[in-house]
């Protein structure tokens, strides 16, 4: 089976939609930027939040891995589990008491 | 050696040359794509560390944030523009293909010349990686960032002159795919360093 043909397999997304959601979605993330906020965790969650909405859209609907084999995502998962772990050994350096 | 002698490779025939179901071309760049999520992840974490371990500016207030909003949405209308150009070669519409990665090209240029110029414009404010630690990781993430956008570009351009030539057609064009999920996640990483770099 050829890649093309795996690839036709699959209803093509609606990408114009995916597009929408992603424009406003950064003018969301835009407008939640500059208006005032009692606290730096409140923005920082915000903005990270619909951050990581919008590369998830791009992750299953662009790079196509809702359509590939599982061992895609699996694979591009683990590394992000990895990296999630390389960060917070870092954070907790300065979380943590120093012995 | 009758049986070595019967053994064909056609390196067109895309099937022949898959182990895992995957393509190995596509496979390659998956992997390739995941060494770079520790590349950027080791920059992000570095960066989170050393803001919340030292005082550090607003971003807001160095930083023009409504250029690189459009900035951002200008790759982001680039990633549709690759994604529409692959559709339409599945779809067998070769000519509307080239229009796309003509403006998938545009896109990425347009992305490299804005950043060009907002790095002039803050050098030339006085803003440069040696001023400070926030001036030196904004340097770090976005150069390197940067010089991905470039290579992508430069590969968009090649491959773009290939569809031009006739070298992919409606049944071979893996490299258009392959390229499309490296343009992807330069997209996905830009969307993640605008949101930390410039917006938090």
């Amino acid at each position: 089976m050829s890649s093309e043909s795996h690839s036709d397999t699959h209803q093509i997304p609606n990408y114009m939609a995916i597009f929408w959601w992603l424009l406003g979605l950064t003018i969301a993330e835009v407008a939640w930027a500059v208006i005032p906020h009692r606290s730096e965790l409140v923005l920082a969650s915000g903005i990270v939040g619909m951050a990581i909405i919008k590369a998830v859209l791009v992750a299953l609907y662009f790079m196509h891995l809702k359509f590939e084999r599982r061992i895609m995502g699996i694979l591009f998962a683990s590394t992000l589990i990895l990296g999630c772990i390389l960060v917070s050994v870092g954070i907790g350096e300065l979380v943590l008491p120093r012995p | 050696m009758e049986h070595a002698a019967a053994i064909t490779f056609d390196p067109h025939a895309e099937e022949d040359r898959t182990s895992t179901g995957i393509p190995h071309d596509k496979m390659g760049m998956w992997v390739f794509l995941c060494s770079e999520v520790m590349f950027f992840t080791g920059l992000i974490g570095s960066y989170i560390v050393l803001r919340y371990g030292s005082t550090w500016p607003d971003p807001k207030s160095v930083l023009n944030i409504w250029l690189t909003a459009a900035n951002t949405f200008i790759l982001i209308c680039s990633s549709v523009t690759m994604v529409k150009a692959l559709e339409w070669i599945q779809r067998g519409n070769v000519a509307k293909s080239k229009l796309f990665m003509c403006l998938t090209l545009f896109g990425g240029s347009v992305f490299l010349g804005v950043q060009v110029y907002e790095y002039r414009h803050l050098l030339h404010a006085g803003f440069n990686p040696h001023v400070s630690l926030f001036g030196s990781t904004f340097y770090t993430m976005t150069g390197f960032h940067g010089f991905h956008v470039f290579c992508g570009v430069v590969c968009i351009a090649w491959c773009t002159g290939k569809l031009f030539l006739g070298k992919y057609t409606p049944e071979h064009h893996l490299g258009i795919e392959t390229l499309g999920l490296y343009w992807h996640f330069v997209d996905l990483v830009w969307i993640l360093l605008f949101a930390i770099v410039y917006l938090i």
